[in-house]
Parts: structure tokens; sequence; C-alpha cells
């Protein structure tokens, strides 16, 4: 793994170096702050209303507040993974300097969990970004700083699968637009065929829900971690870094 | 230092490297001829472990390419034909980066940096962005990527393409000066490139080794085809040729229009081994008239390769009558 840690720093130093990394944590801000507004707001306007009604049932900021907002900006994730993950491989295939990382004394592994752990720190990144307008919610309300945690920390797992996917994607082609947008639509698949449970109750229809993103984040944001959920993302990030391997390794074959 | 025995790369749909073999000794500048396509990169490629040969085998410093690419990376500098740079990054910032990956200790990576950046004359440039950079700074920052981690072998491609004349000097200069430190293969499609880093030529084409001969008996070669193009002010061609053809050595002359009034110019071949100039100009200026040009005209790199596969006679044929040629010849020499 030596060689990880030094092409992990060059990666971070590319981006915050070029306007990528700015331009994904000012997005995110950007709407993670409307989504978090809207949510606010909505919570303040019913607690209002219950009072003059003078019906006193509990208000939860956790499950009002922070869960949707949870759920929502893991939706952002989708737009954000690509832009972050796009460059990995793509750019340095187009310029040649993987020419540079392949020729030298480091393992295709160190190169892929380098780059890899370069995203998953760019996002931890972007979620704090997020996280600065939940401390908000601890200035003025109560939540449960448990179940807030546990929701980020499946946000990041989250993260951290889909980047490995991504990472893989970048592997497979020159063009950072094809990398990105194949992303893109990747994630969001990931994320839809969750609706299929809808419909479809057959045994198909409940393997290709569990196959879905979405059905393994929603217990974390309501505090629950279950061992099955970790699991299924680890193995998504562990099939992604593979999968880049052999992509990086087939490079050499067909080149 | 290098040991090629065999080596195949073959694709789909073609062959890039045919079976080819070779040795190159330790401190040894070899050169690696040939015209674009002829295969040198993806000799270069396999023998820096970037892509493995489909047939034969590669030994650098004692390593198999395939068996023990690490080792065999880490005593391997290579420089692509685009230099790999990051153009984010400042420059001392990318050494950094490059020595860190190649393995040189953190305690020597300072000194070894600051070493490489004087050698390849990049230390004025230390804390610019690579992308502010002129070409000419770029290649010697490929170089100096290349041998911060002191390797044994220094793999260059194309070294000099796209360089200003200037630059090439500068850049053929600091190859020769690391050649007693490294054993260094550089491919070139300029001949006298080879002429004037290498000590060996390695010539090949369509993926085959055509020659390898030291470069002294490469010189003797390009210089054997003895022709001379002579440009004189004067009225009447027939009487220039009348009087070049009783020159003593001249064995044929060849009028070519000038397409000036008053100017005619003639290919001259003499025997071979005898240097015919001399005899020309005396025998021009004597007869009253200005001499405008006496220049000998060179081989191109492909009569070389032609007179390396089908012998002598055909090549200075082609030397003779080739036209093209000598526009080539001047493209090459800038």
């Amino acid at each position: 793994m030596r060689g990880a840690w030094t092409i992990c720093q060059k990666e971070l130093h590319s981006y915050f170096a070029s306007p990528v990394a700015y331009a994904v944590m000012a997005l995110y801000a950007l709407i993670f702050g409307f989504f978090f507004y809207s949510a606010t707001a909505f919570f303040v306007e019913a607690s209002m209303q219950s009072q003059m009604m003078g019906r006193s049932f509990p208000m939860n900021v956790n499950e009002m507040i922070i869960r949707p907002v949870l759920m929502n900006t893991s939706v952002i994730g989708l737009f954000l993974i690509p832009m972050i993950t796009m460059r990995l491989f793509a750019e340095e295939k187009r310029s040649g300097t993987i020419e540079l990382l392949i020729t030298s004394p480091v393992t295709d592994l160190a190169i892929i969990v380098g780059k890899w752990l370069a995203a998953v720190l760019l996002y931890t990144a972007v979620i704090l970004v997020a996280a600065l307008s939940v401390i908000f919610l601890f200035a003025w309300g109560q939540p449960d700083v448990k179940p807030v945690l546990i929701g980020f920390f499946g946000l990041l797992l989250q993260g951290a699968a889909l980047l490995a996917i991504g990472a893989f994607i970048s592997t497979t082609t020159k063009n950072q637009i094809i990398a990105g947008t194949a992303g893109f639509v990747v994630s969001l698949l990931l994320w839809v065929i969750e609706w299929i449970s809808q419909f479809d109750t057959s045994t198909t229809g409940k393997v290709i829900s569990y196959l879905s993103v979405v059905t393994h984040l929603e217990p974390f944001t309501k505090g629950v971690v279950d061992l099955k959920d970790v699991v299924f993302f680890v193995s998504l990030i562990f099939l992604g870094l593979f999968l880049s391997a052999r992509s990086l390794e087939s490079l050499r074959w067909r080149a | 230092m290098i040991k090629v025995e065999g080596l195949t790369k073959r694709y789909a749909r073609a062959t890039a490297v045919d079976n080819i073999s070779f040795e190159v000794d330790k401190g040894q500048i070899v050169g690696f001829l040939g015209p674009n396509g002829a295969g040198k990169t993806t000799t270069m490629r396999m023998l820096t472990c970037f892509m493995p040969p489909s047939g034969g085998r590669a030994e650098v410093a004692g390593f198999d390419v395939v068996k023990s690419p690490m080792e065999v990376k880490k005593r391997i500098g290579y420089l692509p034909e685009t230099p790999p740079l990051y153009p984010e990054m400042e420059v001392g910032e990318y050494l950094d980066f490059v020595g860190k990956l190649k393995g040189v200790p953190s305690a020597d990576l300072a000194k070894r940096i600051q070493e490489v950046s004087e050698r390849c004359a990049v230390a004025d440039v230390r804390n610019k962005l690579i992308s502010k950079l002129s070409k000419g700074y770029k290649q010697r920052v490929g170089l100096a990527q290349a041998i911060i981690h002191n390797p044994d072998v220094l793999i260059l491609d194309e070294p000099t393409s796209g360089l200003d004349p200037k630059q090439i000097m500068e850049t053929r200069d600091l190859i020769r000066s690391l050649a007693g430190d490294h054993t260094i293969i550089l491919s070139t499609h300029i001949l006298t490139e080879v002429e004037q880093t290498c000590e060996t030529a390695i010539i090949i084409a369509k993926g085959k080794v055509m020659a390898t001969d030291s470069v002294a008996a490469l010189k003797n070669r390009r210089a054997g085809g003895s022709a001379v193009l002579v440009e004189v002010e004067a009225v009447s061609e027939g009487q220039v040729r009348e009087k070049l053809e009783r020159v003593s050595g001249v064995s044929r002359v060849v009028h070519k229009p000038s397409g000036t009034h008053g100017i005619v110019t003639f290919e001259v071949e003499g025997l071979s081994g005898k240097n015919i100039r001399p005899e020309i100009a005396r025998a021009v200026v004597e007869s009253g008239w200005s001499l405008n040009e006496l220049r000998p005209l060179g081989m191109s790199l492909e009569e070389v390769f032609l007179q390396l596969t089908s012998g002598t006679k055909a090549a200075e044929h082609e030397a003779a009558t080739a036209a093209p040629a000598v526009g080539d010849e001047e493209k090459e020499s800038e």
C-alpha cells in the first residue's frame, strides 16, 4: 500500500488547486441550505399551528427535519459524486500521466485506493458543509445527537460506495464527460430501482429492490445501524475497487 | 544492463514489435532509430512494464519485466513522448510527488530535488505552475522527473520532439551529461540526433531490428553516398555539364532544372570514397563562372534504411534521384 497515501495527497491537492472542490462544496451548500430551510420553515409553521390549536402532540426535530433532509441530500449526492469521480482516471488517461503512475514502483491497488480515498475525503468535507447547518438545530432545539451522527455516517458510507463505482467508470474511458454521465446514470439507477418494490412483490422484485442504495440508507437516517446495510455498502466499495483494479490491468494488454 | 530476446508485441490486427533482440551495456547511450510507427514506443513501454510483451523476454538490470516488474520499475526512469506532468502543480511539488512515488527515502528527497532541478536547469522555476512553463522547461521537468530516484536505466521517448533548435541542443547536452551514471535508451526518428548523442544505434522499422551499429559506422555509411549538389551562374547548361564531367573522380552528372534563367544546377556523383568537391570548385571557378552553391547530399534516414536492407547500389541510386529527400534532410538537421 506504499504510495497510496502519496497519491491520495496529490489527488486532494488537485481537487483543491482546481475549482472542482470549491464548486462541489458551494453547490452542495446552496442546495442543502434550501432543503434545510424549507424543512425547518415547515416545522416552525406546523409547531405554531399546533400551539394555537391547543394541541400538544410532541413534535420531533429528528423525525421532521433531519431525516427528510438527509434523504434529500443523498439525492444531491447522485449529482455530486460523478463530478468528483469523473476526472480520477479519465484525466490521467487523456493527458498521459497514467504512464507515470503505472511505470512507478507502486501497485495498481495503491493507485486506486489512493485516488478513491482522496475522493472520499473530499466528499467528507462536502458533508461537513451540510453538518454546519444541522449544528444550528442544536442551538435552538433539542434534537437527539446519536441518530444525527448515524445518519451522517450512513450518508458517508453510501457516498464511499458510489465513489468506488464512479472510480471504476472513470477507468474505462479517456473522456471525462462520458465518465461523468455514466457515473450519474449508474448512481441514479442504483437509486430508482427501489421503486420496483411498489408494484412487484415477487422475489425478483425484492432482489432488485435490495440492490438499491436507498433501501440501505433509510435505516441510517432513522438512527438504526443494521449490519446488513453496512455489509451492503462495504461490499459495493470492494466491488468498485476490484473492478477498477481489473480495468486498470486491462489497460496494459489493450493499450 | 538491458537484455532483450525475441521481444514481440501483437495487437488484434497488427504486430507492432516483431521478435526483436538487442543488448545494452552499462553506461551506454543507445539510440533507437526508426520512422514513426516503427515500434519504438511499444518496445519502450514493454521495457518500462507499462504493457506486457506477447512473446519473448526482456531483462532490465537483471530483472525480468514480466516476473519482477516492481524491481524493474524501481530501476527505470521513463520519459514518455508527452512528459507526464500535472499542470495544476508547481514544479517543486511535482518533483516531490514523483520522488515519493518512486520510493526516494524522505530524508534524501529534498536533496535529490535540489540536485535534479539544478542538473536539468529547472531550479529557477521551482515555484512556478507547470501549466505556465514553456515547452522546453516542461521537457526538462520531464527529464528531472525521470532521474529523481537515480535509476540505473533511463528510457527517453523522443526527448527532443517539438522543441526549438536551441532547446534541442540543450536537451541533447543534458542527455549526454547523464550518460556516465545511467544507461540510456532514447528513441528518435532524427538521424542527426543519434549521431550527436549516442554511441550505438539500433535501427528499427516495421517492428523489426534492421541493424545494430556503432554511430561511427553509421556516419560513414551516411557520408558514403558522395553525391554533390552544384549550382552555377552560367548561361549554357551544356558547357557546364561538359566541364563537370571532365573533373576527375566524377562518375555521373545529372541536370536539375533550376527555374531561374542564368542559373544551372547539377547533381554530381563521385566514385565512392573520393571527395570530389575541391576539384569541382576549382573547375567551375577556373572556367570563369560563379559558384553559388556546393554541398554534399547526405542520405536521409530512409536511404540509410534502404542501404542497410537492400545493398549499396540501390541506396546510392535513391540518393541521387530522390529530390524530396533533400527537403527531408534539411528538416532533420534543424
